[in-house]
């Protein structure tokens, strides 16, 4: 099957020893139970990009254990942190399998049993791996009919399976169950002709709605994240850090810090830990520590940190060039020139970041809150100077991620090699969990950017130039999707690769990286151009569009809206967005209302629609939207961290203000059917046209031109003066 | 200093030895092996560690444990009575009034101390008093369903 996915990430040359990799696999598997192992390998499962010899990184990236208790196991290396995939996931192995959906078991990121996976985000854990489980789902039924044959003594072309069992359909009282199959050792299949998956017509499981099968231990408590899991002896441990971005440690008074009963105190070069039994002594003991740091002067600060990121260096990649921007000038009755700026932008996951270590035998064991175990394993593999296969990452329940626990370039889960030092210093287990203001501080940020645009439009308002700038949020979402003549879009350095000196701290991958950054300015952009023709903006695009999927998901909202066209700017506070995002079309329609006098903004109603192609859990594909829609109200109206010579100034959710109750608009979701079309993403999209959403609703309500994000009160106030 | 304190965790009573200033937060979590009841902030601004302290809610990174001494403290996993979910943890499920997970707890337990309180609150009411209480995936609205639903059940008791 062709992989029609869009894959950014680097390329390195694959290591040579698959075949040494599958057996060790599957020896580790034989110590866990034996069974029937159906592995599969689709397009391209990642490991050209695993460092050889660190991890697991077997030539398969799933694969199921058929047990003879009748359970199936799924392995893979993905992780839930709230995403849903832990649901979703076993309507694809019921489905193929034909099993009950209950008697699927999930087994996720866990290094030392799931194959070797690049960490979980950009929405793949579906369009990606879940394409291959069904595959590798669908395979192994094939494989269960030939053992069927055998067993029966009957051909298979005879045979069916229902429920978990393999029956003759000329014979009914002769069937086995897959369990009964897989007695004795391990079996190791692979089919000749791949078969092929169920038809969305008969589809049991696939398209109807789930709800989180792990609920009932969120809701009692019982669920572990990685600070909830408690060893014998453990500590926990409080670590010096720098009060600023650059700073260097001169020197410490640790006297006091050393005086609290029962605390230790590790002095490794610059690196002090406090530990003790008990997290908030440590902490306590932690803040007795009297430092001294040198301190960089980079005057940086969050306003004037958009003219450092225009000036700074970088060489531009040519996304989209077509036509001649200069006679697209020359076509233009009305130029318009805008420039958009947004802030850097924290994760902000309820859970901080924290690592829990225990050697034993040699043996690292890590329970992670990460979206990415693998990278935490070859992090601390090569940190601690161990084979890969002396470290084991174990993803307990994890609490929220987004991207922010996702190592891509810049590690983002220091806590984990800290946690292993520390337990190998100590010879005890250790916890190292952030405090909150240590996660806004080691946050990888989204990076703040700057989004220029140059257009036009002729008489007849049509237009006729795009000529796009984008500095720092990288190219996604800067597809030209309208049809416009002449047309270049430039990028300056992306959050994945930002030239050196950019940022004054790290960034890396937030939820559809740079995409909102792009739609926000596209798109307002867009209603901009709209009103000067005096044609409504929702018109004004379907004008412009030939994509039949942009045009569907638009009319869709618009239907469920009950959109009514208006020449701009009409004063009802309607905004709208559409754009693409891994692959999911998506627009946003909505209605937002300001209070003039203190610029504070209130969404009232958001409409939401996907065409994403093959929908697996519509019901979790829902959650996601309604959450992207709330999260994504902080980066438009709220969300941006203050700064100022490497300090961070936000370090609680007192001054950096996230979406509360109060703040929830109605929101209306809308899945277009496309059981046809493979599967695309479901947890980013919604995130990416907020912003445009709330920044075209201001100016169709007030006709008031905002261009920064967040849009505070205080913006919003300067913006209506200017109307 | 390491004090006695008694007091009643989930119906049973505790008498432990602690620095009596300690956080309840860190001696549920810790010294009882509560650990339901979580972390976000430590500074009273995400409602993450909220448990009730005789019937009403508590941030309890905002409570000493000597302060709570002769209390009735209820944790997340105490309102599961017989095997039976409490009402609200049920409409939680019901709803599916989660994603990650970890600001349920402290969002069952503040409701709880809504309900009680107020068994007639309205809407706006709880949106109003769960206001304090983050949540990051955006569960928000599948949150306040939930609660409007469970009141209405306990009501019929
Ligand atoms: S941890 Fe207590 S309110 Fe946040
Ligand atoms: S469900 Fe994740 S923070 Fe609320």
């Amino acid at each position: 099957m062709k992989q029609e996915h869009k894959c950014d990430f680097m390329n390195l040359p694959a290591s040579k020893n698959m075949n040494n990799d599958r057996r060790d696999f599957l020896k580790k598997m034989g110590l866990i139970g034996g069974g029937i192992i159906i592995y599969c390998t689709i397009g391209n499962t990642g490991r050209s990009i695993a460092q050889p010899g660190f991890g697991s990184t077997p030539d398969f990236n799933a694969f199921l254990r058929i047990g003879i208790d009748e359970r199936v196991t799924c392995f893979i290396g993905k992780v839930d942190m709230g995403q849903g995939t832990i649901t979703s996931f076993p309507q694809l192995v019921a489905e193929e399998l034909d099993v009950a959906y209950d008697r699927v078991d999930m087994v996720m990121g866990d290094t030392d049993t799931c194959p070797w996976d690049i960490g979980t985000g950009g929405s793949m854990s579906i369009r990606i791996v879940g394409v291959q489980v069904r595959s590798a789902a669908a395979e192994a039924k094939g494989v269960l009919k030939l053992l069927a044959a055998e067993y029966l003594k009957c051909p298979v072309e005879r045979l069916k399976t229902k429920d978990g069992v393999v029956f003759d359909t000329k014979k009914s009282d002769s069937k086995v169950t897959y369990g009964t199959l897989a007695k004795g050792n391990i079996i190791e299949k692979h089919l000749e002709t791949k078969p092929s998956v169920t038809s969305p017509d008969s589809f049991e499981f696939i398209g109807k709605p789930y709800f989180h099968q792990d609920a009932h231990k969120k809701v009692t408590g019982m669920a572990q994240y990685a600070g909830d899991i408690r060893l014998p002896d453990m500590l926990y441990a409080g670590i010096l850090r720098p009060p600023v971005h650059g700073a260097l440690l001169k020197s410490a008074d640790l006297t006091e810090a050393k005086k609290i009963e029962g605390v230790q105190v590790i002095e490794d070069d610059n690196f002090i830990a406090v530990l003790h039994e008990a997290p908030d002594i440590a902490r306590m003991a932690l803040s007795m520590i009297k430092a001294e740091f040198d301190l960089p002067s980079t005057s940086l600060n969050d306003k004037n940190i958009y003219e450092h990121l225009v000036k700074t260096p970088v060489q531009p990649q040519i996304k989209e060039k077509k036509g001649d921007i200069e006679e697209g000038v020359k076509l233009a009755k009305e130029l318009f020139e805008e420039t958009y700026l947004s802030a850097y932008v924290a994760h902000a996951p309820m859970e901080t970041h924290t690592s829990l270590a225990t050697i034993e035998n040699g043996k690292v064991t890590i329970w992670a809150s990460t979206q990415s175990p693998f990278a935490i394993q070859r992090t601390v593999a090569e940190g601690m100077k161990l084979p890969a296969d002396k470290v084991r990452v174990i993803t307990p329940f994890v609490g929220g991620a987004f991207g922010g626990k996702l190592t891509m370039v810049t590690d983002s889960n220091l806590e984990a090699l800290e946690a292993a030092r520390l337990a190998q210093l100590t010879g005890r287990p250790v916890q190292v969990s952030f405090s909150r203001a240590e996660e806004f501080f080691y946050d990888t940020f989204r990076p703040a950017a700057i989004v220029k645009i140059k257009s036009g439009i002729d008489g007849s308002g049509k237009i006729v130039f795009w000529n796009n700038d984008v500095y720092m949020a990288g190219d996604g979402g800067t597809e030209v999707i309208y049809d416009i003549p002449h047309q270049m879009v430039n990028i300056y350095g992306t959050w994945m690769m930002p030239p050196p000196g950019a940022h004054p701290f790290r960034v890396g991958p937030w939820r559809a990286p740079g995409v909102p950054n792009n739609i926000h300015a596209k798109e307002m952009q867009i209603s901009l151009m709209a009103a000067k023709a005096g044609v409504d903006p929702l018109e004004f695009r379907l004008r412009h569009l030939k994509d039949e999927k942009m045009i569907g998901v638009l009319k869709a909202a618009a239907k469920k809206f009950g959109y009514k066209p208006a020449k701009p700017v009409s004063g009802r506070g309607i905004g709208i967005s559409c754009g693409i995002d891994v692959d999911t079309y998506v627009a946003h329609i909505g209605e937002i209302e300001v209070d003039k006098k203190t610029g504070e903004i209130r969404v009232k109603r958001v409409v939401c629609v996907y065409d994403m192609g093959l929908c697996i859990n519509p019901q979790g594909t829902k959650i996601q939207m309604e959450g992207a829609c709330i999260m994504s109200m902080g980066y438009a109206l709220s969300e941006g961290i203050r700064f100022s010579d490497g300090a961070i100034l936000d370090k609680n959710f007192d001054t950096y203000r996230i979406p509360g109750f109060s703040w929830v608009p109605k929101i209306e979701t809308v899945i277009l059917k496309k059981d046809n079309d493979p599967p695309h993403g479901a947890g980013e999209p919604a995130v990416i046209g907020m912003g445009a959403l709330i920044a075209t609703g201001l100016f169709d309500a007030t006709g008031a031109r905002l261009f920064e994000m967040p849009m505070t009160p205080e913006r919003v106030r300067a913006a209506l003066n200017k109307v | 200093m390491k004090e006695k304190i008694s007091f009643t965790i989930n119906d049973k009573p505790v008498t432990l030895e602690v620095e009596g200033d300690r956080e309840l937060l860190w001696v549920l979590r810790t010294e009882l092996g509560l650990t339901g009841t979580k972390y976000g902030c430590g500074e009273g601004v995400c409602g993450a560690c909220t448990v009730l302290v005789d019937n009403e809610a508590i941030q309890s990174c905002q409570v000493r444990i000597r302060d709570v001494a002769g209390s009735k403290v209820t944790t997340i996993e105490g309102l599961e009575k017989d095997g039976n979910l409490h009402p609200l943890q049920k409409a939680f499920v019901d709803h599916d009034a989660l994603q990650c997970g970890f600001c349920t707890p402290g969002m069952i337990m503040k409701a709880h101390s809504i309900l009680t309180e107020n068994p007639n609150a309205k809407k706006e009411e709880i949106v109003n008093a769960m206001d304090g209480n983050l949540c990051r995936c955006g569960a928000h609205p599948r949150i306040i369903d939930a609660i409007v639903d469970a009141a209405k059940i306990l009501k019929k008791g």
